[in-house]
């Protein structure tokens, strides 16, 4: 078939199956993210694994609030020292150091031997460090995971800022090349693995605080509206899990105008006409009731339709 | 009502059980164990169960996203909260000094020696070089202004860096070299340690290196009659510094070791386990040396009798000794 001979309703068809193959796509890269973990009562637990932007991110404020931690005290401190008259400002300073050193290498190790098992900046982005094996994050592991942050951060930023003569700028090359190798350790690996990771058996997951919000089905339980909206099985079948959820999302957070153009789309495709009375908002709440209860029926007798191009029966 | 929805019903069921568990674990999470009351305590773990099969059951009957993204998060803090560990601080670090340490000392005897071979086969090289030809040590240092320690430097110079005479001006300054001390040397003793990962190598190279420099200087006191002092001076911390700098290194080669040999485990495995133990040592390197930044800076101040100096130097060393190779039941055995 040349291009030439596309109608406009194949080149929809051609679009629409181009779509489906990329949303497929998604999907399938976002479950490679995701780990199982089987508990000891055999429930099966979905961990979805940070992605390296997100720890980056993560790292990005958690260094912002260790430079503001640093750089405040040593503010305080020359203040503080300034108006006493410079004296012991040297064993000041020595203590300071020692601050420095106990924020720049413990601060990671406080927070995430901790409760929340998360430093500020993860628990920002809804992140939080776990035992690989689905045991207890241990100190010890805690402890791996950030003793070697100095070789995948430090490390790169010393061979960056060496230079001078020919020779040391090529040490220098050679030296970021490889301590490159630590710091771009996480990209490269199926599990988002540090180095410290690595040698700690941990990994960095995302687990992030959901709000259970209301059931929609719950609005649609009213009697006459139920009697208004009576959709028989073939409309209420038209479409599969995929645009089940997409309803969902459009119902909880969207604009009214946007329910007002999914509303037309959705009549249109079943061919039903707008009665009397009745809104965007409960056609679309009676519609996803009745929807989610012909695919819930389906999926109790095993059969998922994933989406309206799924139609195998 | 039976026209309802199967999940709709499931989920109302649940629901108040589910806000419950989310309660509970968001105030033990903020505020720690010691917020919850017995009652709470009592029902968490049956309305832990209870999510996690609430979690199952609404996967396979439930369509609705929100539901089974709140449960699956729900689940997991649970999961991480019941079986996390919830000893106290306290308890961790007596748990540390106790056992996990010297019991990770002990375990590295083999990488102890290695990492000793290189600190002190970098030093007596670096010493023996040095006598034979003091322009060594400037191969080795580089010129550096300021610095007394030098060939060049008479008796008496030598001298008054390892004695503090009594309203010495520059005590103070000592004080804030020993802090800058101890920040170099634990950074030094965290690198040693991480480095491990690239095969040992580079902590093999930084041992030596740090040999090197303690062996240079030595040559220097030693070749103008200096030694006995120089070696007071030196070890009434040094034993316990160089020490933690030979444990650091000991972690490194741990990891080394079981990342380029492992064994039966696999890599992966092997550099895990290893890890965990090296990590134990490291931390305990940080103590040791800030031990070692309080004898340098005190102790060596205000003792400058080389018999006292000697013998703390003794004792800290046979201290470390014992805690970490004598050997000692296990507690609960």
């Amino acid at each position: 078939m040349s291009a030439q001979a596309t109608t406009p309703e194949m080149q929809v068809h051609i679009e629409a199956a181009r779509r489906r193959r990329a949303r497929m796509a998604e999907a399938q890269r976002l479950n490679k993210m995701v780990r199982v973990l089987v508990t000891p009562e055999g429930a099966q637990l979905h961990l979805k694994l940070a992605t390296a932007a997100e720890r980056a991110g993560a790292f990005a404020i958690d260094v912002a609030i260790q430079w503001a931690i640093v750089g405040g005290t040593l503010l305080g401190l020359s203040f503080a020292v300034s108006s006493m008259g410079f004296q012991n400002w040297n064993i000041a300073f020595a203590f300071w150091l020692v601050f420095y050193f106990f924020v720049r290498n413990f601060y990671y190790i406080f927070f995430e031997i901790g409760r929340k098992a998360a430093t500020p900046g993860k628990r920002a982005l809804g992140l939080r460090v776990a035992s690989r094996d689905g045991g207890r994050l241990t100190a010890n592991a805690v402890l791996a995971r950030n003793f070697t942050r100095e070789i995948e951060v430090g490390l790169p930023i010393q061979f960056l800022l060496m230079g001078g003569d020919q020779l040391s700028a090529w040490m220098a090359l050679f030296g970021l090349l490889w301590s490159g190798v630590f710091l771009f350790f996480p990209v490269f690996n199926k599990d988002k693995l540090r180095v410290g990771d690595l040698i700690a058996g941990t990994w960095v997951i995302k687990a992030p605080k959901a709000q259970l919000m209301g059931d929609i089905a719950q609005v649609s339980a009213d009697a006459p509206r139920n009697a208004m909206f009576a959709f028989t099985p073939a409309q209420a079948d038209a479409y599969g899990i995929h645009e089940l959820h997409v309803l969902e999302d459009v119902l909880r957070q969207s604009t009214a105008d946007i329910k007002r153009q999914v509303a037309e789309r959705i009549r249109t495709k079943i061919g039903w006409t707008v009665q009397t009375g009745e809104t965007d908002l409960a056609f679309l709440e009676a519609y996803y009731a009745a929807l989610r209860r012909s695919l819930e029926q389906r999926m109790l007798m095993g059969d998922r339709k994933t989406d309206k191009f799924d139609v195998r029966r | 009502m039976s026209d309802m929805l199967k999940s709709y019903r499931f989920r109302e069921e649940r629901e108040s059980d589910w806000r419950k568990l989310d309660r509970i674990l968001t105030r033990a999470e903020n505020s720690g164990v010691k917020a919850l009351s017995d009652e709470d305590m009592m029902a968490l773990p049956h309305l832990y169960r209870q999510a996690v099969s609430s979690l199952s059951v609404a996967r396979s009957i439930s369509l609705d996203q929100n539901v089974i993204t709140y449960l699956e998060g729900l689940c997991t803090r649970a999961y991480f909260y019941v079986y996390g560990a919830r000893t106290s601080m306290g308890e961790r670090m007596a748990q540390f000094i106790r056992i996990d340490w010297p019991e990770a000392v002990r375990g590295a005897v083999f990488s102890t020696i290695l990492a000793a071979l290189f600190l002190f086969g970098g030093a007596a090289l670096a010493f023996f070089l040095c006598l034979q030809d003091m322009d060594w040590y400037w191969t080795i240092h580089g010129q550096t202004f300021g610095e007394i320690r030098t060939p060049d430097a008479s008796v008496d110079e030598l001298l008054s860096t390892i004695y503090t005479e009594p309203g010495d001006i520059g005590q103070d300054r000592l004080t804030a070299f020993a802090g800058f001390l101890f920040n170099n040397n634990a950074q030094i003793a965290l690198f040693a340690f991480a480095l491990g990962f690239a095969f040992g190598i580079p902590t093999a190279w930084l041992l030596v290196w740090n040999g090197v420099i303690l062996g240079s200087m030595y040559a220097v006191f030693w070749d103008k009659g200096l030694g006995y002092e120089f070696t007071g001076w030196l070890m009434i911390h040094g034993a316990t510094e160089l020490f933690a700098i030979v444990l650091a290194g000991a972690g490194g080669f741990v990891i080394g070791g079981a990342v380029a040999f492992p064994g039966r485990k696999s890599r992966l495995a092997s550099a895990r386990d290893s890890g965990r133990k090296a990590a134990t040592i490291a931390m305990g390197c940080v103590i040791m040396l800030i031990i070692a930044a309080v004898l340098e800076s005190f102790g060596r101040q205000l003792i400058n009798s080389d018999t006292i100096r000697y013998a703390i130097a003794g004792t800290t060393l046979v201290f470390w000794l014992l805690y970490f190779y004598l050997p000692r039941r296990r507690p609960g055995t």
